[in-house]
């Protein structure tokens, strides 16, 4: 039943949508003042349509109807009723049907929302977009179909991977997705405003909106899949630049330079045709990013085995609308003229500008080490991977000055500012945070190329920002961002050096010797959960300051039969104890990793404050 | 001659273009000294010369082949074609198992021995390397 309701009411959202492309094109025409109200119903009954087969997915995956073969693939009556809820976007087609119900619901939101502004943007708007959820809907419809009918009904299905039965998992997709979608509506709109010819201060505190909301959550979907693999993948590292994880910081980058360039539109109304650009940039990396993910191109440790004619689909529209996107600029870029006041190097505008730059060369970086190996093996067939190491040697030296101009760029004025004007108290906090990470790489014996300067700017970026609290010019939401990134950047260097790391093969009882401390593994219990066999070891780590009790976890899922590892974790705010185990075969030996991790925790707690800042920069009043 | 807004316009053009070639030349020197290749037993079998340079190989660990003392692992990854021995020292990802798919990262001490820095295994419990499987079809 669930599958015949889901699948017509993507059929007539199918058709809803081709209705509204034409009808609101047709009537950009139309002088009338009102949007007509036959949109607004037709809107509805297709957002309904889309909400309605969605909740008949989630639906069928609580009663394990597995008469419905995406359930049949990803479901299992065993399973914990919130992992077989959240198991209807852990898969290829119900994370697809998420992607079209945000896309529809936030052009409700959209329409809704912006009343005040000229009637042919706002139907132009809803063209564009309807164009990219007619497209999503064909590609749901035709090849990955949620709702295909199995016979002979099967008694019980195949189980979700396991490793994705995990909250922060559940949870990461639908945020991502939002930050995802939210970049349509940014380069729908962009299109529709270089269209009517009003990109201007109004229509860029308007989109401004949208921008935020965006980033907000991609930085939250980000973080959250981050933690995810700290944990679960026993790696213990946040960041592995893997192509998958690369996928999802290319928009953000995007994102984050259309966030500040947005802000000199808003005050200065400059910058226009280079806001259009990054947001029709913005959104196809966020396109491509689901492309490379779904089409199984990317040789990821991450990916999951794929079907290509999915990507084929994928690349052919995701061409179309890039195309679609580059024409209209060139027809309609006329329409933008730039206000002509002069700006003077040091400057806002300049220091914007600036951020920009740095952008862009971590987005070319990200960009070339992802695409390189598939475009290698595409022309002579050879299989290369491009390792940490690559990303590192590329960004970690331009992190130097854009910490400098990170901490000094805030404070600029608008059009013209004076270098003379640098009050004594900069270089001196420059001075100081030089020493201090001179006294540390030292003492410590950090012997990496380019530490003292990348500590010593973190410092000073971390002095500046928080003594802008107190007398910056700057908005309270900027100042959090900022003060939460110099915070990010500080733990990530702390961590980065300072992480010790130890491993080893061992039987129950057994004792080894790392630094000063006594990996002892004491015990080993096993017990029957509801859809796994649990193996805990209990391991005592000590040191002249005291105990640790560490228990890890082996968990061998029946369905489908996998095995994954827990990483137990004692997280404080100095730093974090990890370890995990892994079975190798019934011989007794266990792969035992401990790795003291100092000031893991800040690393998340600083992303939460950078985006709490965007949060405040959402609600601040005008 | 020309104003002042033409010249500005100019540097402006003259900056992103320098900036564009010093940002390609970095990127692609960087990429030259960091690519690691991956290869298949075979391939390994195959190489004219050994060079001193990370490698990954990948293929699936053989039955029976996992031997495990204090400080090492050993196994064999085939393609069931050809075999390589892999010693390493460190800890090994979840879907590490015999029959399952793997990749190596290390050196390679000799065309039979590689000598591995990182073990890496697919999230997918179905995952089988390509090359693998086109071997098994081979062989069937």
């Amino acid at each position: 039943m669930a599958n015949q309701v889901g699948n017509y009411s993507l059929f007539i959202a199918l058709i809803a949508s081709i209705f509204l492309i034409f009808q609101s094109y047709r009537l950009t025409r139309n002088s009338s003042k009102n949007l007509d109200s036959k949109i607004f119903s037709v809107l509805s009954v297709q957002s309904l349509m889309v909400l309605i087969s969605f909740i008949s997915l989630v639906f069928a995956f609580i009663v394990s109807d597995f008469s419905n073969k995406t359930v049949y693939n990803n479901s299992h009556t065993t399973k914990p009723l919130f992992y077989k809820i959240s198991g209807t976007w852990g898969n290829h087609e119900g994370s697809l049907l998420l992607w079209l119900l945000v896309l529809t619901f936030f052009l409700f939101i959209f329409l809704i929302n912006s009343k005040n502004l000229p009637k042919k943007y706002r139907l132009l708007t809803l063209t564009f977009q309807e164009v990219i959820i007619f497209g999503f809907l064909l590609f749901i419809l035709f090849t990955s179909n949620p709702f295909i009918n199995l016979f002979p009904i099967p008694k019980e299905g195949t189980g979700l991977n396991p490793i994705l039965q995990d909250p922060a998992l559940a949870l990461h997709p639908p945020i991502l997705y939002i930050g995802y979608v939210g970049t349509s509506i940014i380069f729908s709109a962009s299109l529709a405003a270089l269209v009517c010819g009003n990109v201007n201060k109004v229509w860029a505190s308007h989109i401004k909106k949208w921008i935020i909301i965006s980033w907000i959550f991609l930085t939250i979907g980000i973080m959250l899949g981050s933690i995810w693999a700290y944990y679960e993948l026993g790696w213990g590292g946040f960041w592995f630049w893997d192509p998958v994880e690369n996928v999802s910081l290319m928009p953000w980058f995007c994102l984050t330079a259309l966030l500040h360039t947005i802000v000199v539109l808003e005050k200065r109304n400059t910058f226009k045709s280079w806001t259009i650009i990054l947001s029709i940039t913005t959104f196809s990396l966020s396109m491509s990013g689901t492309f490379l993910v779904r089409s199984g191109i990317l040789n990821s440790i991450h990916t999951f085995a794929n079907d290509p004619s999915r990507g084929v689909f994928i690349l052919c529209f995701l061409f179309f609308l890039i195309f679609l996107a580059i024409i209209i600029f060139f027809i309609y870029q006329k329409n933008i003229s730039n206000s002509s006041i002069r700006t003077y190097l040091i400057s806002k505008e300049t220091a914007m500008l600036v951020n920009n730059w740095f952008m862009m060369f971590f987005l070319s970086v990200v960009l070339i080490g992802t695409v390189y190996p598939i475009l290698l093996e595409v022309i002579n067939g050879s299989k290369i991977s491009i390792g940490p190491p690559f990303y590192q040697k590329l960004i970690l030296p331009f992190l130097i000055p854009f910490l400098l101009f990170m901490a000094i760029g805030p404070n600029l004025k608008w059009v013209k500012d004076h270098i003379n004007k640098i009050k004594l108290e900069q270089p001196i906090f420059l001075f100081i945070s030089i020493l201090i990470s001179y006294l540390f790489t030292t003492s410590y014996g950090v012997s990496y190329l380019f530490s003292v300067p990348m500590f010593g700017l973190g410092f000073f970026l971390f002095f500046l920002t928080i003594r802008d609290f107190f007398s910056g010019k700057s908005t309270l939401s900027q100042k959090i961002a900022h003060f939460g990134f110099s915070l990010f950047i500080l733990s990530i260097l702390f961590n980065g050096v300072l992480a010790k790391e130890y491993s080893s093969n061992m039987k129950v009882g057994d004792e080894r010797k790392f630094m000063n401390k006594i990996i002892k593994f004491e015990n080993l219990k096993i017990t029957q959960e509801l859809n796994y066999q649990s193996l805990t070891g209990e391991f005592n780590i000590s040191d002249d300051r005291g105990n640790l009790n560490l228990k890890p976890e082996i968990r061998i899922y029946n369905q489908p039969k996998t095995l994954t590892s827990e990483a137990d974790i004692i997280s404080t705010i100095y730093s974090d104890n990890f370890l995990v185990f892994n079975v190798l075969k019934d011989d007794g030996y266990y792969n035992v990793r401990y790795q003291h991790k100092p000031l893991m925790i800040w690393i998340w707690l600083s992303v939460i404050l950078i985006f709490v800042g965007g949060i405040l920069g959402y609600f601040k009043k005008k | 001659m020309y104003g002042k807004k033409v010249k500005l316009r100019a540097l402006f053009i003259l900056l992103i273009f320098l900036s564009v070639v010093l940002t390609s030349f970095l990127i692609f020197k960087s990429l030259e000294e960091n690519v690691v290749y991956f290869k298949s037993p075979t391939e390994v079998k195959n190489l004219a010369e050994l060079e001193n340079k990370k490698i990954r190989v990948g293929g699936m660990v053989k039955k029976n082949s996992i031997k495990t003392n204090d400080l090492e692992i050993s196994f064999i990854i085939t393609d069931f074609q050809n075999e390589l021995i892999v010693s390493f020292k460190g800890s090994v990802p979840n879907l590490f198992e015999e029959g399952k798919g793997v990749v190596a990262e290390g050196f390679l001490e000799d065309r039979n021995y590689l000598k591995a820095t990182k073990i890496l295994a697919k999230h997918d419990e179905n995952y089988m390397p390509p090359e693998v499987e086109e071997a098994l079809k081979e062989n069937n």
